[in-house]
């Protein structure tokens, strides 16, 4: 009985006419496609996409050039130099990060005791000549002073879940 | 002086042909990619002029500017004619579509026959395609593309005799006149059996899903024309659609009316109707079949190669040939309205 059934429906093409009806609704379904340069994805405070170098609200550089970024980072992506400045505090003269071993894991940000190195919500870049993938510190203090804002409400709204 | 005047008057007949073919395919492909993406809930092409509409020019340019590379172990004369082998025929076969009433460039007698004979010589750029690019995808894919070919012709030369029984002509106008009337009166209803027999098998002459395994994607990378780059690539491109419109022409003119309104003979939206001219029906249909095309690409999955042989022989064609003999009872003892 099943095999003839199964013939039938075979046969005469009704499985065939389920899947054109499937097909045939799906046409008229709303479209899931986010149409990118125009609609973007809706991004979590937690996204983790350029570097930034952020500063105090007085225009002192945050970082003291502890190093724990440089230690954690599990790609070695970052390399800081430091001295000693006139005051007796300790800076970095260098700070590099090769955005072609960086993983974006978030690591140098959770390490860091000053909230100095952070990411931020920038995914969209680019690089057109040889070594433009290290970025150095006046870059990042740059991108630092640009998203200020923006960088301090996302840590602000991630702040109770810390 | 008067043939002369004669001949200008065919090439422009024919110009007036080929030009919106041309066209028609290219937005045949526009069509098949919104629709396609309609079907897997994308929007499909829309950034190229408004609604993606210049996004067949886009591509046109494209491939005419890329390079023909021509494999340094091919056969360089077949290779190149190839792609033509499979346009000429292609093209050729409209000389005897009626696209209205007495719309037709060539009218005659044995137009089915000359139908057949065109599509079945498409095969052959095919075939040579795949023999002159010297290539193991190319070579596998008119293996398959010839055997099925040939396999399918019979069950669609079968169905078409259905409809030269029924009609008693072999001229495409005469076919599509003896249509006339209402839409129950056209022949997709007592010949159904065939007009379905007829369209599986205009899928698989076309090469089309799911009877795609000639070009086969993900098996055998394009098949026959892998090696095929540019405006060569261009033409296999134009052969098929232009085979694809020829195909859904044709069961329009064969089991749909032709030019025939469907509202004729019903009460109120028959006379409302009358003042659209033919070619409009005509073309309406047509699209609605090359929309099944896509419609069926975006729904099957493509059959094995064992599975097409098995469908063409062992089903296709002993139902045409069942339904052939119930059609010649029916005309013995005048059955219905329709015999």
């Amino acid at each position: 009985m099943r095999a003839v059934r199964d013939f039938v429906n075979s046969f005469l093409l009704v499985e065939l006419l389920k899947g054109l009806s499937l097909t045939g609704r799906h046409m008229f379904r709303r479209k899931v496609t986010v149409r990118y340069p125009e609609e973007t994805a809706p991004q979590s405070p937690r996204f983790r996409g350029l570097h930034a170098l952020r500063r105090y609200p007085n225009g002192e550089e945050r970082c003291i050039a502890c190093k724990l970024c440089e230690a954690v980072c599990p790609a070695l992506a970052i390399t800081i130099e430091s001295h000693e400045r006139e005051d007796g505090t300790r800076r970095t003269t260098r700070y590099d990060i090769d955005l072609f071993k960086c993983i974006y894991c978030g690591f140098c940000e959770e390490s860091c005791p000053v909230d100095s190195i952070v990411e931020t919500r920038v995914f969209e870049y680019h690089m057109e000549r040889r070594g433009e993938n290290v970025i150095h510190k006046d870059q990042l203090l740059a991108m630092g002073e640009k998203y200020e804002q923006q960088l301090a409400a996302d840590r602000a709204a991630d702040a109770p879940y810390r | 002086m008067a043939e002369l005047t004669e001949l200008l008057w065919i090439v422009a007949k024919i110009g007036a042909i080929i030009g919106p073919l041309i066209i028609a395919v290219a937005y045949m492909t526009y069509a098949e990619r919104r629709i396609l993406g309609w079907i897997q809930d994308r929007h499909g092409c829309n950034t190229v002029g408004p609604f993606g509409l210049l996004q067949p020019f886009a591509d046109v340019f494209k491939l005419l500017l890329k390079e023909v590379t021509v494999p340094a172990s091919a056969n360089k004369f077949l290779f190149v004619v190839a792609p033509m082998l499979a346009l000429m025929p292609a093209l050729a076969a409209w000389a005897v579509i009626p696209f209205a009433d007495g719309w037709v460039l060539a009218d005659i007698n044995a137009g089915l026959l000359y139908i057949l004979a065109m599509t079945s010589l498409g095969v052959y750029g095919i075939i040579l395609a795949g023999w002159a690019s010297n290539s193991k995808y190319a070579l596998l894919s008119t293996m398959r593309s010839g055997a099925q070919v040939i396999s399918y012709e019979i069950a669609m030369g079968f169905a078409l005799v259905g409809v030269l029984m029924t009609a008693g002509s072999l001229n495409l106008s005469d076919i599509v006149n003896a249509q006339a009337g209402a839409f129950w009166n056209w022949y997709w209803l007592p010949l159904l059996p065939l007009f379905v027999v007829y369209w599986i098998s205009g899928v698989a002459e076309t090469n089309r899903a799911p009877f795609d395994v000639a070009e086969g994607e993900s098996e055998i990378v394009a098949g026959f024309h892998v090696e095929y780059s540019g405006s060569a690539f261009a033409l296999f491109f134009l052969a098929e659609y232009m085979n694809m419109i020829l195909i859904s022409a044709l069961a329009t003119i064969m089991f749909f009316g032709g030019w025939y309104s469907p509202f004729t003979g019903i009460p109120v939206l028959g006379p409302m109707f009358d003042w659209v001219p033919g070619i409009v029906w005509f073309l309406l249909k047509t699209a609605f079949f090359l929309f099944c095309y896509v419609w069926f690409r975006g729904t099957f999955p493509r059959y094995r190669y064992d599975q097409i042989m098995r469908l063409g022989w062992k089903v296709l064609i002993p139902v045409t040939v069942v339904w052939l003999v119930v059609v010649a009872v029916f005309h013995i003892t005048g059955f219905g309205p329709w015999y």
